[in-house]
């Protein structure tokens, strides 16, 4: 390892919390001038400068004043975060693409009122917490989810520059948060509803013995569904047309692995099933997943939804191995 | 709680914090900045205020480069520089001005705040009184309120103008401690401009009709004296300036060294004890210290030279202090030098032939009586003592002696030392200051310019140098109680000096002696009064080293001071909390403890297992605060659990 690195992981004491709640202790508490507090620092000394050439008794008295001040708004800085307490609850489940906002509980059990904390995930935008004395708040620190899976944001930075911005405090909780992000759904038209109870999820998919009728083709249909010969027929450029097959008696939705392009990315396979089960849950049609080593027979409901989207999420992923 | 986004855009609301700083910091500035500035800065902070209130957009860049380029062609036409004080001064008011223009960012307003702090110094170029620094005080709070505004997002004033209060007085300490300790530097760094000392007033190098009484149109203070013992009587303070021995028929300089020449210290023969008093010198941009006749201890750096004057090595740029003794009855320079005897004894030729003939008259008379007898021509002879004398011509001894006789206490003082030169008698014009104003609050004696005075010595032999005020023989008042009384009412004469109402008397006298603190204490506290007070402190002697780590010491005790007053503690428990921490206290004393971990259900079933009689009331208990901790619950059920706290049963005593 760099010694860089190494530096950083002894001063920053990288690596989760594995305590609740997490307080901000001293140690935790890193505080350097800013910018700001550079720039006054230059013109305190140009000022002192002055007050020296001219000798300006008042001057020296302002120059002093104003770094006293200084020196007390890095203690203020400092105690804007001292002895917060910060408590992860769970953060609800977003699609891919959206933004997941992980909710922190922030404990102020202290008699100071606290301004302007901002907390961000690394590279993400920040939210802005005031909290007066005593108090707690929820923040609801964002991330965009740009893939599906299980998110782990990694570390929070909380940084404050209240009350006079010429330093900057901040702290690197990384409390255990993890939300999980469907797949992005895309929307295609459902496939036909089949009868039976499967036995085999490599064969005898819904819907493909009895010829229905024809309809435009989507992406999400199988080549060999398309229907040559009517488009042999038609001159024009217009979309191809495929077969449509009824199913048995009983009509099953599912939403099958197998019925998505075979040749397509996995991920755009998923975002099929994502995007069919979004239409089904919309049309309260009863549906069934069935992906390569899970089924979940056809139901309607919170929890079919919620078990159905977080195989999506976890599809292919070790953590789904060790599910169900 | 509130939660808002992050932005570096500078908020609405925040812009008029700026330009309120804008305008404290640059308005005690229009007293000397040319019209058009000020007119330009007010128009500048306008404008922007009105784009403020409309939302309107900023005007585009290049009009403002175009507009910061006229101002500095403009200042560099008034001040003929760009460098300098004054210039420097005007260049960063017209940034200020100009700067809320091209505010859109946060970092644009970080820039106003740090010029406006920048600016609060300037002013003390100026002035360093009481106001100003009171001001410029309010002014550094606001700009400090502005930080707070900038960083801690929109809160009410109060609460703003609160956080700015306890922000600084938290660092008055950290003030006071860099106040006393900081290693004291006197300047200058390098050249002063050559406007730097520009305004200073005082008695000047050389006395024609007129410049004492221009002066004395002044209330302003020249120097404070405080005496050791007793303050003496009103009439013998005579306090030395200048001393003038060239006359050219209308002006008295002082005379020019000669080559070679140096004066040599006066022979003094004092029968009094000598009084010993400090003085505090306002800055006159002259070498004369103003002693009181006649020095016998002079302060460091300082001589006397050719007419018996104090003289420092500089001229006074600063205010200073200075020690003093001298002896109010005295004889000196017995034996004067053939020289400086024969310099008091010239007159230019031909002029005033009446003055001449008249002095010539007396030529027989012992010395002592040609003095009495141009006295007593000004006491019998309808002389008027008057602060707007009519104009003398050429021969202007002639015309204020037989024709005008009426002027102030220069043109007394010259036609005296003329009448006796013409007789033959050796005299010479003092100027000073006479009499002072003793302030009760302080006990300071206050002199002011409207003090200023002119003075005739004589040299008699076996006597020395002898002080005759020709003043006193035609307005005895001047010199037993002061300008005010001796001058009939017409004459302008400062309002400070003729105050009549007794509380108006006092508020001066209390403004002044806490303007004499503040200067001794605050604008005096130079290199010399900090070793001073180091040694009360225990530090003898302290070379920088020693300063410096004193210093260090000092700022760490203080800021660690601030840091244990400020912390975040005293841990303000919820009502809830404290009723079940209680409740759980409770039941420990029935030796059932919970540990931290424990979740207020499984307390209560662990309850009912080793304690069953408590089993209700720990499960009543628990599903109340289970309830107030996390659902949705009124205050009445704190009560509820407040009750329960009170229904645990004392335990009863072990017998052993």
């Amino acid at each position: 390892m760099r010694p860089f690195a190494l530096v950083q992981r002894w001063l920053f004491r990288l690596g989760r919390d594995e305590e609740l709640p997490i307080v901000l202790s001293q140690r935790r508490i890193f505080i350097v001038p800013s910018a700001a507090g550079l720039l006054y620092a230059a013109v305190l000394l140009v000022m002192a400068v002055g007050a020296i050439n001219y000798n300006l008794s008042l001057g020296h008295a302002l120059i002093f004043l104003l770094a006293g001040l200084g020196l007390v708004g890095m203690v203020h800085t400092f105690n804007n975060l001292f002895g917060l307490r910060l408590l992860p609850a769970p953060c609800a489940a977003v699609f891919a693409g959206e933004t997941a906002r992980f909710p922190l509980l922030v404990e102020n059990p202290r008699r100071l009122s606290r301004r302007a904390l901002e907390f961000a995930f690394t590279g993400q935008p920040a939210a802005i917490l005031d909290l007066a004395a005593g108090s707690s708040a929820t923040v609801a620190i964002p991330f965009v989810a740009s893939r599906r899976g299980r998110l782990d944001p990694g570390r929070i930075t909380l940084s404050t520059r209240y009350p006079l911005g010429l330093f900057r405090a901040w702290s690197y909780p990384h409390p255990p948060f993890s939300c999980l992000v469907y797949p992005r759904p895309l929307r295609t038209p459902l496939p036909a509803a089949s009868s039976g109870q499967q036995t085999d999820s490599r064969h005898g998919v819904n819907g493909r013995e009895d010829f229905a009728g024809l309809r435009t083709r989507q992406i999400s249909d199988p080549t060999r569904h398309i229907a040559w010969r009517a488009v042999a027929r038609r001159t024009d450029d217009q979309p191809l047309l495929v077969k449509q097959f009824a199913g048995g008696a009983s009509d099953e939705l599912w939403l099958d692995w197998s019925l998505t392009p075979a040749d397509a990315d996995p991920e755009l396979r998923l975002s099929i099933l994502a995007g069919w089960l979004q239409i089904a849950e919309e049309r309260h049609l009863p549906y069934g997943l069935s992906l390569p080593g899970s089924h979940f027979p056809p139901a309607l409901g919170d929890a079919q939804r919620r078990r159905c989207l977080r195989a999506l999420a976890l599809f292919g992923t070790s953590e789904a191995a060790g599910d169900d | 709680m509130t939660t808002r986004s992050a932005a570096a855009d500078l908020e609405h609301g925040a812009t008029p914090w700026l330009l309120v700083a804008a305008l404290a910091t640059t308005a005690p500035h229009v007293e000397h900045l040319p019209t058009w500035l000020s007119l330009l800065t007010g128009g500048a902070l306008a404008w922007r205020t009105w784009l403020w209130h409309r939302r309107g957009r900023l005007p585009h860049r290049a009009w403002l480069a175009l507009l910061v380029a006229a101002c500095l062609g403009g200042i560099g036409w008034q001040y003929r520089t760009l460098f300098g004080r004054d210039a420097g001064v005007a260049l960063l008011v017209v940034f200020m001005a100009l700067k809320p223009l091209e505010m859109g960012s946060r970092r644009d307003a970080l820039v106003v705040v740090m010029l406006g702090y920048f600016l609060l110094l300037t002013h003390y170029f100026y002035s360093q009184s009481i106001p100003t620094g009171g001001w410029l005080l309010l002014a550094t709070g606001w700009l400090t309120a502005t930080l707070i505004r900038l960083y801690g997002g929109a809160q009410p004033l109060p609460q703003i103008a609160r956080q700015a209060l306890v922000l600084l007085a938290q660092s008055l300490p950290f003030m006071l401690v860099l106040y006393l300790l900081f290693p004291r530097i006197s300047g200058p760094l390098w050249g002063l401009p050559q406007d730097a000392h520009a305004g200073l007033s005082g008695l000047s190098d050389r006395l024609a009709p007129g410049s004492i009484s221009h002066l004395i149109q002044s209330g302003a203070i020249a120097f404070r004296s405080h005496f050791v013992g007793e303050v003496p009587e009103h009439a013998s303070l005579y306090w030395r300036g200048p001393v003038f021995d060239e006359y050219d028929g209308l002006t008295w300089r002082a005379r020019s060294a000669p080559a070679g020449e140096r004066p040599v210290p006066p022979a003094i023969d004092a029968s009094a004890p000598a009084q010993a008093y400090t003085t505090i010198l306002e800055a006159h941009n002259q070498r004369w210290l103003l002693a009181l006749d006649m020095p016998t201890t002079l302060p460091a750096d300082s001589a006397f030279g050719f007419g018996l004057e104090v003289l420092a090595r500089e001229p006074l740029r600063a205010r200073a202090r200075f020690g003093f003794s001298s002896v109010l009855a005295y004889r000196v320079n017995q034996r004067e030098s053939p020289a400086v005897l024969q310099r008091a004894l010239r007159l230019p030729a031909q002029i005033n032939p009446r003055a001449r003939a008249l002095a010539a008259s007396w030529q027989a008379l012992p010395p002592e009586r040609i003095a009495e007898a141009a006295l007593t021509l000004f006491r019998r002879e309808n002389f008027v003592y008057t602060l707007r004398p009519p104009l003398l011509g050429a021969n202007a001894m002639d015309d204020f002696l037989f024709v005008t006789r009426s002027g102030f206490c220069e043109h007394y003082a010259s036609a005296f030392v003329f009448l006796m030169r013409a007789a033959g008698v050796p005299a010479r014009v003092v100027a000073g200051y006479q009499g002072g104003e003793i302030n009760p609050v302080d006990g300071y004696l206050t002199v002011r310019q409207s003090d200023a005075h002119a003075w005739s010595e004589i040299w008699l032999a076996g006597q020395g140098w002898v002080r005759v005020d020709p003043t006193a023989a035609v307005a005895p008042s001047r010199v037993e109680q002061g300008i005010a009384a001796a001058l009939p009412d017409g004459d302008p004469l400062p309002v400070v000096v003729r105050l009549d109402a007794d509380w108006a008397r006092q508020l001066r006298n209390r403004w002044e002696a806490a303007n004499n603190a503040w200067n001794q204490w605050v604008l005096g506290y130079n290199p010399q009064r900090q070793r001073e007070v180091l040694s009360r402190l225990g530090l003898r002697q302290p070379d920088w080293q020693e300063m410096t780590a004193a210093l260090a010491i000092f700022s760490a005790l203080t800021l660690a001071a601030v840091t244990w007053w400020t912390l975040p503690r005293g841990r303000r428990r919820d009502p809830v909390e404290r009723a079940w921490q209680g409740f759980c206290a409770g039941l420990a004393r029935h030796g059932i403890n919970r540990p931290a971990w424990e979740g207020p259900l499984d307390f209560a079933g662990r309850v009912a297992r080793e304690k069953p009689e408590l089993a209700a009331l720990a499960a009543a208990a628990a599903s109340q605060y289970a309830e107030l901790r996390y659902g949705l619950a009124d205050a009445g059920q704190l009560q509820h659990l407040q009750e329960c706290v009170r229904r645990i049963p004392k335990p009863r005593r072990r017998t052993i």
